[in-house]
């Protein structure tokens, strides 16, 4: 599976950007000065944050590896809602307004280039297989909490996708599981707003490989979030999103998370 | 850097579905979700919608074995299963479910669908120390089907009420998040009046964070009686399903294991074309058949008994 694939030793992994523009700037710093040899973006650019563009020429201007998130497969088709697949209305309500307000203010050159993601990303790290993915190998949207994904489903998506190291985000909230000596998942958690704990830093994930060897960091990166909180206000996003980035705990997209997660939780 | 394409989503919309005369059959695209009918039909309650009338005296499908039950655990781990669900009738009449929640628990997320209205204190003390002792979720899905004694007892029987809400509180008390599930019996107009009580209702009780779940009823059983069946043209064709995304039907991802062997859905226990096999291997490796009007629900709400809905991303 590895043939004609990239190879690193140092890269950094990360996700749900969510138009969290400070965050990312401070993510790119963060691993470039831990010598990260690629960066790895897994998708979700916009969602809860104000200026949706800004995100686009960070990223490529640090040359990052780039797939498509369920958030960017819905902007770029100009699909009606993210595909998160909320039922209650609550969470419904605030996900439409992010969305609405995300799709109005990417422009169109942006949302065309989401369009030309694509959903996976193979390399290879040390002597190991990676496939990244936003949900999972099998569907862009499918959620891997830690709570409710056994090792055995785990390991039969890695045989089945033919991987030793399977990358995700889409939950907002990172987690680590080995599932053999030289096998493992890793959620790398999300950049654009804080993991449901009340911290403020965002995580993205580092991984350093020697042979079959592999170091798995979950890294916390504080930014500037009462800069992002004023440019939410001033973009008239809602007081909800704000106060997750001011406060480290999540007040809505709620419905989704297992009774573990939730507990952890404020709200 | 090289990135290499290739599809995420499992299927083509209409992939493996069996032609023929009579009803669509649709393959198991993985057995995702591992249904138990715990109690069997077995319920201390006789309520009016029921799908399956569970009852008392309903023992057409009888308590599961704990070996049963533990021999299906371990074929799970093989067939890759996601998450557990436990169901009845009620299945705090199970004398075995907290061993048996406990086994699943070591595997996998487990979540029990219950009323509630058996759930003493030293219940709820097993059931915390079970659920923080876990890797996994312990999920408790308990029906409510009104926001008062008029309304839920009417259709769940006198005197309900009460006691799921003293359930919920104890359930609360411990710091559990059960997620309350309500089949819609009010008119659309009602809804979001309905849903503001509900919070209400539980904020009162203790579920400060209240899950609420709503329900479309299931025009089978005994709902069939009470608010009239499916009309002759509410059925799943084979042209319905062109384009149609088969993972958001329960039959696509689960199977069930009954006292009476193996099922592809649980509200379908009264209807033979369901069952599929003696064995869970035999009944994974069978399609459903989409011949029962019930069908049609799953088709248009998606598989509504999970806790969260299943289905891929929406196709171009």
């Amino acid at each position: 599976m590895s043939a004609g694939v990239a190879a690193y030793e140092r890269v950094a992994v990360f996700g749900g950007v969510y138009s969290n523009h400070r965050a990312l700037a401070a993510v790119i710093a963060d691993a470039r000065n831990r010598g990260a040899e690629a960066l790895i973006c897994l998708g979700d650019l916009g969602a809860f944050g104000p200026n949706p563009d800004k995100v686009f020429p960070l990223l490529r201007d640090a040359g990052a590896v780039v797939i498509r998130g369920n958030y960017d497969d819905s902007i770029a088709r100009g699909l009606d809602d993210c595909q998160c697949g909320y039922t209650d209305p609550r969470d419904n309500h605030y996900a439409h307004l992010s969305y609405q307000y995300t799709y109005a203010r990417t422009a169109p050159d942006n949302r065309r280039w989401l369009g030309t993601l694509p959903p996976e990303v193979r390399f290879r790290l040390g002597a190991l297989d990676a496939l990244g993915m936003h949900g999972s190998p099998r569907q862009m949207n499918e959620f891997l909490w830690e709570s409710a994904t056994p090792t055995h489903f785990l390991r039969k998506l890695a045989r089945e996708h033919h991987a030793d190291v399977l990358l995700g985000t889409h939950t907002g909230i990172h987690w680590l599981r080995r599932l053999g000596p030289t096998s493992w998942y890793v959620n790398v958690g999300a950049i654009g707003r804080p993991a449901n704990d009340g911290r403020r830093e965002v995580w993205y994930a580092f991984l350093t490989a020697a042979d079959t060897r592999l170091v798995v960091e979950h890294v916390p990166v504080a930014y500037d979030h009462g800069a992002l909180a004023d440019e939410m206000r001033e973009e008239r996003l809602p007081q909800e999103f704000i106060d997750t980035i001011l406060t480290g705990w999540w007040t809505t997209c709620l419905e989704v998370l297992p009774a573990k997660e939730r507990a952890r939780g404020r709200f | 850097m090289k990135t290499t394409l290739a599809p995420v989503s499992a299927a083509r919309a209409d992939a493996g579905v069996t032609t023929s005369a009579t009803s669509p059959k649709v393959p198991l695209t993985a057995l995702d979700q591992l249904w138990f009918q715990i109690s069997g039909t077995v319920c201390n309650l006789r309520c009016r919608h029921c799908f399956i009338s569970c009852a008392p005296d309903n023992h057409a499908f009888w308590f599961l074995d704990p070996g049963v039950v533990r021999a299906a655990l371990e074929q799970s781990e093989g067939l890759g299963v996601k998450e557990y669900y436990f169901t009845g009738g009620e299945p705090f009449m199970h004398r075995d479910l907290i061993a048996i929640l406990a086994d699943a628990l070591a595997l996998g997320p487990a979540t029990v669908l219950t009323n509630g209205t058996l759930l003493t204190p030293r219940g709820v003390e097993g059931l915390a120390a079970l659920a923080a002792g876990s890797r996994y979720s312990l999920e408790l899905r308990v029906s409510l089907d009104g926001v008062n004694p008029e309304m839920n007892d009417a259709i769940r029987g006198p005197g309900a009420f009460a006691r799921t809400l003293e359930g919920l509180r104890r359930l609360a008390a411990a710091g559990l998040l059960p997620i309350v599930t309500a089949v819609q019996t009010w008119p659309d107009a009602e809804h979001d009046r309905m849903l503001v009580e509900f919070g209400q209702r539980l904020a009162e009780i203790g579920c400060a964070r209240p899950r609420l779940k709503v329900l479309p009823p299931l025009r089978i059983g005994a709902e069939a009686g009470r608010s009239g069946g499916y009309a002759a043209t509410e059925r799943v064709t084979h042209e319905m399903l062109h384009g149609f995304d088969l993972d958001r039907l329960l039959c696509t991802r689960a199977r069930l294991v009954t006292s009476r062997g193996v099922y592809a859905c649980p509200i379908l226990l009264d209807y033979a074309s369901a069952r599929l096999g003696d064995t869970l291997a035999a009944a994974a490796a069978r399609p459903a058949p989409l011949s029962e009007q019930a069908c049609f629900t799953c088709y248009r709400s998606g598989a509504i008994c999970s806790n969260v809905p299943s289905g891929g991303l929406e196709r171009a």
